[in-house]
């Protein structure tokens, strides 16, 4: 991929010409066409994130977090390292719970509910997001138990159910024709790049509401990239995807917005198109031409 | 420094290359294999031994002749002339199995071709001749001297007629005196015959403990390791346990008696036993508590071997488990224990293998010089965790120290130390290859 190629946008389309309301939004992206802006800004909101201020003991590594995703829309994550795209990403399924001396204040909304409220069922939470890691960690049990473990765990014992999840997800994450005759064989046995699509259609198999993905490509070639790239493109029609990645052009290609980071503040966030073309703050320019970070 | 010490710089380069570690370690392996060979070969050489038949010496001497195998040869010390030992059995005749000679005092060696060894039921075995075989109820047999002894020929075990052998014939008897070793019954207080019943309690307490062990050790580490809030406490009750290790087993050997027996025991037979009572049947040692007390003694191996295999599995994986909305129990039941199973079992091979050599807490809890009757039989309940059992290390200890004839039973004490090794080490592979059989299943490269 040439690095000084100006970002591909997923081009308007053209036919139409009224802007959409917001339900009609909804069943577009279901035809598989990609948001125009407009149906993009009037999506409705599926994750918000409000005054959010998260300390790692008395380090405080988000400062006041304000951020919408809309339903149906990629919301893509950029910064320098380490400036808080992880931590955010787990405050969202609550994965930060699991570090000590976390402290959170602010509000997450998740659908309807705030997940920070002392009642909230956090396991259930968990279910309804769909988590990719950095790094790929399947476990050393078969592919299909990898891609089934999530239903099992929520009690599913009906094997046609099963094998159903595990071949949807599997030809969505794209490995379906790769594993197909060897369901059976550890999920180690497989190569990096496919192990993080096992990860991905591990994710998809419980039908989550939220994707929320870590990096999915950083230890992917070009071409599993640009399958990872595609198959987020096409996971839009149903879930709602936030993705944290360190490649501006995949950023610019996949996503309906981004969102800039730096040193644990949002410095900027609007549409992909806007904010790599035209972005209002200068630190936000020099970041996406790689002046700095 | 150096220039003092004047060393060749051949030599310091081979020492800043690192070959010099290189080399001290390779020795010090070498040296620890040299010294394990030794002890294996020596104990091989005392005990294999035995079993073949030696040759049946006849010999003249001024107190008249000795038939017998020539079990020793001394030489001469200051005052001391050379003596020679013969073996000339016959303990009910003579009164003595072994017999000293001044080397001096022997002529005129011979290997008479019709002497024979009879291995007997009672009184050890017999050297002489056969004097009358011709009925089938009995056998007439003559010592050298003169002496004759009718024996009924269900007594005999079997006749070996040494010096007729050759290597062929030599080797059957070897072989099943080997076969009835290992697989027949103890004679005339355990020096003769074979230690079956030992290796069966031995074996059966040692899968009787791990049966014990295991989940008492996971559960604790899975307490210490994933569930206490690691804290100062924790710390100290690691540490607490990591030296109940060193304690020494015989103190483990009187809690069992006084926690298992006394007390747990004590209160099964007034609950459940109370018709039975004075006579004990839990109250008194058995296998179950050997095992228990010997579970206890190497719970903390397994303790250890647990929590480093639990906190080797990666914290990704539990993540990635979390995320998809699984419950703590169900990541640590699905993903930590499965991937923890092969440093849990090696725990396991370590403990077995400390299990399977102690003594001293089995003989206040639970072993015997002779069991009457075996832990599992055909009779019901077929398992019969409240008998006393025998012990191939105890085994070791009361033929070779404690029994009367201790000159004849020691190359039995060669034997059974190898048996004794020999079951720690099949014990050890069983448990190896079925680890190696879950690391293949799970994937392997995780741990
Ligand atoms: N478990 C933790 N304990 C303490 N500090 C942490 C912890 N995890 C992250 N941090 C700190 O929080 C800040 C943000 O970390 P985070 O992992 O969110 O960065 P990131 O934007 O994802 O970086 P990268 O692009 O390198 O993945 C960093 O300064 C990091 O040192
Ligand atoms: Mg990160």
């Amino acid at each position: 991929m040439d690095l000084n190629e100006r970002p591909v946008i997923p081009e308007p389309v053209p036919t139409i010409t009224e802007p959409p309301r917001a339900g009609e939004a909804h069943i577009l992206s279901q035809q598989g066409t990609p948001l125009t802006d407009r149906a993009a800004l009037e999506a409705p909101t599926m994750v918000s994130v409000k005054d959010l201020n998260l300390f790692y003991g008395r380090k405080q590594a988000l400062h006041g977090i304000n951020l919408e995703v809309g339903k149906n829309t990629v919301m893509a994550l950029i910064g320098p390292s380490g400036c808080g795209k992880s931590t955010l990403l787990r405050c969202i399924n609550r994965m930060n719970d699991l570090i000590d001396n976390v402290r959170i204040d602010g509000h997450v909304r998740v659908g309807q509910s705030d997940i920070y409220a002392p009642d909230v069922d956090v396991i259930g939470l968990r279910m309804r997001m769909g988590m990719v890691f950095q790094k790929s960690n399947p476990f050393p049990k078969s592919i299909y138990e990898n891609v089934a473990y999530g239903l099992r765990v929520q009690g599913v014992k009906n094997r046609a159910v099963l094998d159903e999840a595990v071949e949807r997800s599997l030809i969505s994450a794209g490995l379906w024709d790769e594993v197909k005759d060897r369901l059976n064989e550890s999920g180690l046995g497989l190569s990096g790049g496919q192990q993080q699509r096992l990860c991905i259609a591990r994710a998809l198999a419980v039908k989550p509401e939220v994707l929320l993905m870590d990096e999915p490509c950083s230890a992917l070639d070009p071409l599993a990239t640009s399958r990872i790239e595609e198959l987020i493109f096409e996971l839009k029609r149903d879930f709602t995807i936030v993705i944290v990645t360190h490649n501006m052009q995949q950023a610019a290609r996949v996503s309906d917005f981004t969102a800039f980071f730096w040193m644990g503040k949002l410095i900027e966030v609007g549409l992909t198109e806007k904010l790599f073309t035209n972005p209002r703050e200068r630190m936000t320019e020099d970041y996406i031409s790689g002046r700095f970070g | 420094m150096t220039e003092t010490l004047n060393i060749p710089p051949r030599w310091r380069a081979f020492i800043r290359r690192g070959s010099a570690m290189v080399w001290l370690s390779g020795a010090a392996l070498a040296l620890s294999l040299l010294m394990m060979v030794g002890l294996v070969g020596y104990i091989a050489a005392k005990g294999l031994g035995f079993f073949w038949p030696s040759s049946i010496v006849q010999v003249q001497t001024s107190e008249g002749p000795i038939l017998g195998e020539i079990s020793a040869q001394e030489k001469a010390h200051g005052t001391d002339p050379a003596k020679t030992q013969f073996r000339v059995c016959n303990r009910d005749l003579f009164g003595q199995d072994y017999r000293w000679v001044p080397s001096a005092d022997i002529q005129d060696p011979q290997r008479p071709a019709d002497a024979v060894l009879v291995e007997r039921l009672e009184n050890g075995p017999f050297i002489g001749f056969i004097q009358d075989g011709s009925s089938g109820e009995t056998l007439v047999l003559r010592a050298v001297d003169g002496q004759t002894l009718e024996i009924p020929r269900k007594h005999i075990v079997r006749i070996v007629p040494s010096n007729a052998l050759g290597v062929f014939g030599k080797s059957r008897v070897y072989a099943s005196r080997l076969w009835e070793f290992v697989a027949g019954d103890p004679r005339e207080s355990n020096t003769e015959g074979g230690v079956f019943p030992a290796i069966f309690g031995t074996v059966m307490m040692v899968l009787l403990m791990s049966i014990a062990v295991v989940p008492l050790g996971v559960v604790a580490a899975l307490f210490l390791r994933e569930y206490a809030r690691q804290g100062w406490v924790i710390r100290a009750l690691r540490i607490a346990v990591n030296n109940l290790a060193g304690v020494p087993s015989i103190v483990f050997g009187i809690f069992g008696l006084g926690f298992f027996i006394y007390t747990v025991g004590g209160t099964l037979d007034q609950i459940f036993f109370s018709q039975k009572l004075p006579t004990p049947t839990f109250g008194t040692g058995g296998i179950l508590w050997a095992s228990l007390t010997l579970a206890l003694l190497t719970v903390p191996v397994v303790i250890v071997s647990t929590e480093e295999a639990l906190s080797a599995v990666p914290r990704s994986q539990r993540e990635a488990s979390l995320a998809l909305g699984a419950t703590k129990w169900q990541t640590i039941w699905n993903v930590v224990l499965p991937g923890a199973l092969p440093g849990i079992l090696t725990g396991l091979v370590l403990a077995m293998a400390r299990g399977a050599g102690e003594v001293a807490p089995l003989m206040l809890t639970g072993v015997v010089k002779l069991a009457p009757s075996m832990p599992l039989d055909a009779s019901f309940p077929f398992l019969h965790l409240d008998r006393k059992f025998m012990h191939l290390g105890f085994h070791i200890y009361d033929v070779g120290f404690q029994s009367p004839n201790s000159e004849a039973a020691k190359p039995m004490v060669f034997m059974t130390t190898l048996l004794l090794l020999l079951i720690v080490l099949l014990l050890n592979l069983a448990a190896l290859r079925l680890r190696s059989r879950l690391r293949a299943r799970v994937g392997g490269s995780s741990f």
